[in-house]
């Protein structure tokens, strides 16, 4: 820790802290544009100048000195920064005319205005007017993708964004071309980015040259009713803001949380909004003569408990898919199991994961920012990139620090980092147990769901806590293995036990022909039904699942309701209501509840908060929001035990299509353009 | 006057035999290995007591230079000689000279430099127009390869490799930093100091950045002895040192000169006087087009060396003297100055990337007398905002021409808009040609 003195504060700082840090520690605001905490530090604004004392007669760029590196005063006193001395004021204003010279005068129709860094610094820290009398400098365009729109005379050139596709995201789409004032940002080719953390460019623009381009022109940053929220789109439970005017969500906002998403989101948690408002389910359908009608909730309701009533509870089954909440998911177990029924299944993608063998058999147990301090991670069948993209950056973000050694079986894909490929199926994964490549005392087990969706996905399982156990993955202190999911209902329903219960039936056993006569499906759209069963849709989309449906009781989206989340690391938090779901459709714990009346049999709870309660009783880690309950890393030693005779197959991917990986990312125009930009780049690749 | 037996640069006009062998029989090369065996801490010593100060323009002690390298090898982190012949200013031809017809005595300055700072490994990076140049001095480093002058199992004992890199013909990539990233492939822009190249510089390492004729004249100066160099000169501005002479002289030339000769001396003596005698001059840059002008009155007596021609609010930058005599359109001059560090300058930071822009425009304006007076002042604190904010000395560059027409020719300028404020017209303001 050092001492300096700012405007004279006297704060005690750690010397690796730039100036500007110090002082905004000491209380001090300093402009910025080209600073950011999360980049490399360029220095190019030149905004945040500050005066040292006993330096050059000149003021200094802030973020780039440090304070280790100003020299104390004469008999050890602190070394001495002002911020608001007539020099740096005079300086600052130089700064900020110079930017404006060739900014444009277009507030009123920028999409920026009212968030806008150069608005709110010229107006605290610019001059009254400006003396530039000359033509302004105007820029084509840039096509960029389809996320991010582009006015590039406001580009102020603090070159935040290729900075944060080359060490973020690590893809370098952008760059700067030309020199002095005809430098332009673009990505050369004017091609499309090809990251999946490409919007994030438009939160980090201070001005409005880089714009997202779903959102072009919709509404200004002051109507937006903002509610604080996570994200369902992959099981991190990226923290976002939900910015809705009116009825309508327009847009979706990261919010900070170190712990999980830090300040990024993907593309697809960012641009599913459309996705949010397209084929949505907004009342009651039932099938007649193989058409589906609408009708009126009571009618519904009748219909369902009267095939309910009239099916042998052997012969009823339940379904919960990848976007459900805590609340649902548990007054479906409630309501199935009261009807005498064990066919459960939370696992439509046919996961082997199972809650009998211990929580931590299914957690991502080394939490994401347990990331940071792991020393090597071995990837088994999966791509985190297209899994949970925030997830990878922060992979990227420890690989970056060096040290880091990352082996990777399974699909040999690009992960924007080196890694060793070590083969790319269950042999690869034994011969590393044989033989790990390295010593490590911290190693990250990362197994994806492409390693265990397949028949001897158990086996696998046990082979990856043997790796785990074996090299450095299981230690005291120390759980490195770590389950990557990339449903966000997962986990919560696995914690909640929905799963077969004695003798019940797995996921693909009740889609089946001729299993089941009766199916409750709440929101498995990624699984087909074969014919047969009466299947009863609650969800919110038009997708493969209402398709099938003999009776649609629309639902609400995870904007629209109340409800928990348990993320990949078995951290819980809570969803909030953004906006309302749209016409008849409700939260769809009450259309568990009221269905449960229908049947004359009613849940034991008539709202919510009751709901919460009974939740807790049986599940008490459920209700502690924002923590990850306990896993037993001994559990993980049974796993290592269980019989592992894997096949020889080649893992899988579980995801193919990073855009359309829900129904409502599948209802989105945004991310269907995105998928045939990224299929178009597979195709030229593959030629 | 400079006698012809201290001249280090003894064919600087390519008139002898620029080979090896003639640069040889011209003294080069004579016993290196005993320079050599003076030791890494005496040849910065002598470099320090001979008051060589840097020839690429800030004037920074060489030997001073040298001795912030690490004393310490670590084998992860070697270090490295970077010579700077990216000579882009305008009015300055003097390593172009040496490289010509003088290159061995750069490469064996090289050697000496390198040990001296512990680098096994040297970068020569000359300026993209500088073709032939590239072609004279590589023929003379693989005539010295061939002689195992250098190479790594050289007659020295001192590994030593050398490799010539040519730029793409940035001004921007003389900059030191700007010079090591564009070495390292990357786009050239100036890096935020500190941390200065002698702790990250080239790949990370320590790294030196040296002008070609701060390298050349480092063997004759250790030959001959810190005192004959510290002899030449006044005090703290000693040595020799090669001048560009350009612009309304009768014959424009480079030449070998003792530090601080006076203008006049310099001027009648080598050039043949300003065009039309000394009273037609009007006024002089004296280092390089960055530099502030000098009007003739202040210039005509005025010792040409660094401590001097500061007093002037000048500079002797690289020692290129541009003479303007009284044809000379001094406002239109200045605002081809400027356009030219508009075109120079790399975009990377505000000040420099916007103001160059907007002085440029301006001084144009003013050179037709299309301006307002006060515009003036205004173009001169514009100038002021962009000098000291800027990560390198570009920003400085740009401004101080701008700054030295305002000093000494506001008056000049002031005409110049009364006479388009009598008679206005709609012409086009002309643009200075590229």
């Amino acid at each position: 820790m050092t001492r300096i003195l700012v405007d004279g504060v006297e704060v005690d700082v750690p010397a690796e802290y730039t100036l500007l840090q110090a002082c905004e520690e000491a209380g001090a605001e300093v402009p910025r544009f080209c600073f950011h905490e999360r980049l490399s530090i360029a220095g190019n604004c030149r905004m945040c100048l500050v005066e040292v004392k006993g330096g050059p007669p000149k003021p200094q760029a802030s973020c780039a000195i440090a304070v280790k590196d100003l020299r104390p005063g004469p008999d050890g006193a602190p070394p001495e920064v002002f911020t608001k001395s007539p020099m740096v004021k005079k300086a600052r204003e130089g700064v900020m005319e110079f930017l404006l010279v060739n900014h444009p005068l277009d507030c009123p129709i920028c999409d920026q205005g009212g968030e806008c860094d150069l608005q709110d610094q010229a107006l605290a820290f610019g001059g009254d007017s400006s003396r530039y009398a000359e033509n302004k400098r105007a820029v084509e365009d840039k096509y960029i993708g389809p996320l991010v729109k582009t006015a590039m005379t406001r580009c102020i050139h603090c070159t935040r964004c290729v900075r944060f596709t080359a060490e973020i995201a690590g893809t370098s789409d952008m760059g700067a071309i030309g020199r002095g004032e005809d430098m332009e940002i673009t990505t050369y080719l004017q091609t499309a980015m090809t990251s999946e953390l490409q919007g994030n460019v438009t939160d980090l623009c201070p001005v409005g040259a880089l714009l997202p381009k779903p959102q072009n022109f919709r509404a200004r940053p002051w109507e937006y009713q903002k509610t604080e929220t996570i994200d369902v789109q992959d099981a991190l439970g990226s923290a976002i803001r939900v910015d809705a005017r009116g009825r309508e969500v327009i847009r979706i906002l990261p919010r900070l949380n170190e712990a999980v998403n830090e300040e990024w989101i993907s593309d697809k948690t960012r641009q599913v909004v459309d996705g949010l408002k397209a084929q949505r389910l907004d009342r009651p359908y039932i099938r007649e003569n193989g058409r589906l009608r609408p009708a009126s909730w009571q009618e519904a309701l009748g219909t369902v408990a009267a095939k309910t009533k009239a099916t042998k509870a052997e012969k009823i089954g339940a379904l919960v898919g990848d976007l459900a909440a805590l609340e649902e998911i548990f007054a479906l177990k409630l309501l199935v199991e009261g009807r005498g029924s064990a066919n459960l299944d939370a696992r439509q993608d046919g996961s082997k994961l199972d809650p009998r063998f211990g929580r931590a058999s299914y957690l991502f147990n080394a939490s994401i920012a347990g990331i940071d301090e792991a020393d090597s991670l071995l990837i088994v069948g999966s791509n985190p990139r297209k899994e949970a993209p925030v997830l990878n950056a922060r992979i990227r973000k420890r690989w970056l620090k060096g040290d880091f050694l990352i082996s990777a079986i399974g699909e040999q894909a690009d992960l924007t980092y080196d890694y060793d490929y070590l083969g790319a199926g269950p042999d690869a994964l034994a011969r590393f147990i044989e033989s790990a490549p390295t010593a490590s005392a911290k190693r990250i087990v990362l197994i994806g769901q492409g390693a265990l969706t397949r028949p001897d996905g158990r086996a696998i399982l046990a082979l990856a806590a043997q790796a785990a156990r074996k090299h450095g993955g299981l230690s005291e202190g120390w759980n490195g293995f770590s389950v990557l999911h990339t449903a966000a209902a997962r986990v919560g329903a696995l914690d909640l036990g929905f799963t077969p219960g004695q003798g019940g039936l797995d996921a693909a056993d009740i889609a089946k022909a001729g299993v089941l006569d009766l199916v409750f499906n709440l929101g498995a759209d990624e699984i087909a039904i074969e014919p047969g069963a009466f299947v009863v849709y609650i969800g919110t989309h038009g997708d493969k699942g209402a398709h099938r449906a003999d009776v649609i009781l629309p639902g609400a989206a995870y904007t629209e309701k109340f409800g928990l989340y348990v993320n990949t690391e078995g951290r819980v938090q809570e969803a909030l209501r953004a906006t309302f779901p749209p016409g008849d459709a409700r939260e769809d714990w009450a259309i568990l509840r009221a269905l449960s009346g229908a049947l004359g049999a009613p849940l034991p709870f008539d709202s919510q908060k009751q709901l919460r309660a009974k939740l807790g009783e049986a599940h008490p880690h459920l209700l502690r929001l924002d923590q990850i309950g306990s896993a037993s890393a001994a559990d993980l030693e049974a796993v290592a035990l269980q019989p592992a005779t894997a096949w020889k197959d080649d893992f899988a991917p579980a995801i193919t299509d990073f855009y359309l990986t829900n129904p409502i990312a599948r209802a989105s125009a945004t991310m269907a353009e995105c998928s045939a930009l990224a299929l178009d780049r597979l195709k030229q690749a593959a030629e | 006057m400079l006698a012809d037996k201290d001249r280090i640069f003894t064919n600087l006009y390519g008139i002898g035999d620029k080979s090896l062998a003639g640069a040889r029989s011209r003294g080069a090369w004579d016993n290196t290995k005993a320079l050599l065996a003076l030791g890494r801490d005496k040849i910065i010593q002598e470099m320090k007591d001979s008051g060589l100060r840097g020839r690429g323009g800030a004037g920074f002690s060489t030997g001073l230079k040298w001795s912030f390298m690490p004393k310490t090898p670590d084998p992860a982190r070697p270090s490295y000689l970077v010579i700077n012949a990216d000579e882009s200013e305008p009015g300055t031809c003097k390593d172009r000279e040496i490289m010509r017809n003088d290159p061995q005595t750069l490469i064996e300055g090289a050697l000496i430099a390198s040990f001296a700072m512990g680098a096994h490994a040297s970068y020569i990076y000359v300026r993209g127009e500088f073709i032939a140049e590239r072609i004279a001095l590589q023929k003379a480093i693989d005539e010295a390869y061939e002689a195992r002058l250098i190479g790594k199992d050289n007659i020295h004992g001192y590994p030593f490799d050398l490799y010539v890199h040519h730029g793409a013909g940035a001004y921007i990539c003389g900059e030191e930093t700007a010079l090591i990233e564009s070495l390292e492939g990357k786009k050239g822009m100036p890096r935020l100091k500190p941390p200065f190249p002698a702790n990250v510089g080239l790949y990370g390492c320590p790294t030196t950045v040296n002008n070609v004729e701060s390298i050349a004249v480092a063997p004759t100066i250790l030959r001959r002895g810190a005192s004959w160099f510290a002899g030449i000169g006044k005090p703290n501005n000693t040595g020799t040192k090669l001048f560009s002479i350009s612009g309304h002289v009768n014959k424009p030339c480079n030449v070998e000169e003792a530090m601080s000769i006076p203008f006049r001396e310099l001027i009648d003596r080598h050039c043949g006087g300003v065009r039309g005698g000394s009273d037609n001059l009007l006024a002089v840059i004296p280092g390089g087009s960055s530099v502030r002008l000098v009007p003739a009155d202040q210039i005509i007596d005025c010792p040409m060396d660094f401590d001097s021609l500061v007093k002037l609010g000048s500079g002797l930058g690289t020692a290129a003297v541009i003479v303007m005599d009284k044809s000379t359109d001094i406002i239109r001059a200045i605002a081809r100055i400027s356009y030219f560090y508009k075109h120079e300058s790399c975009g990377q930071c505000t000040p420099c990337r916007e103001g160059t822009g907007w002085m440029w425009r301006v001084v144009t304006r003013m050179a037709e007398g299309r301006a307002h007076k006060r515009e003036i002042d205004m173009l001169f604190d514009v100038s002021k905002q962009i000098e000291g904010h800027t990560i390198c000395a570009l920003g400085d560059a740009a401004a101080w021409p701008i700054q030295g027409l305002i000093n000494h020719f506001r008056g000049e300028i002031e005409k110049r808009i009364d006479r388009y404020a009598a008679n206005p017209h709609p012409d086009p303001v002309r643009v200075a040609a590229e």
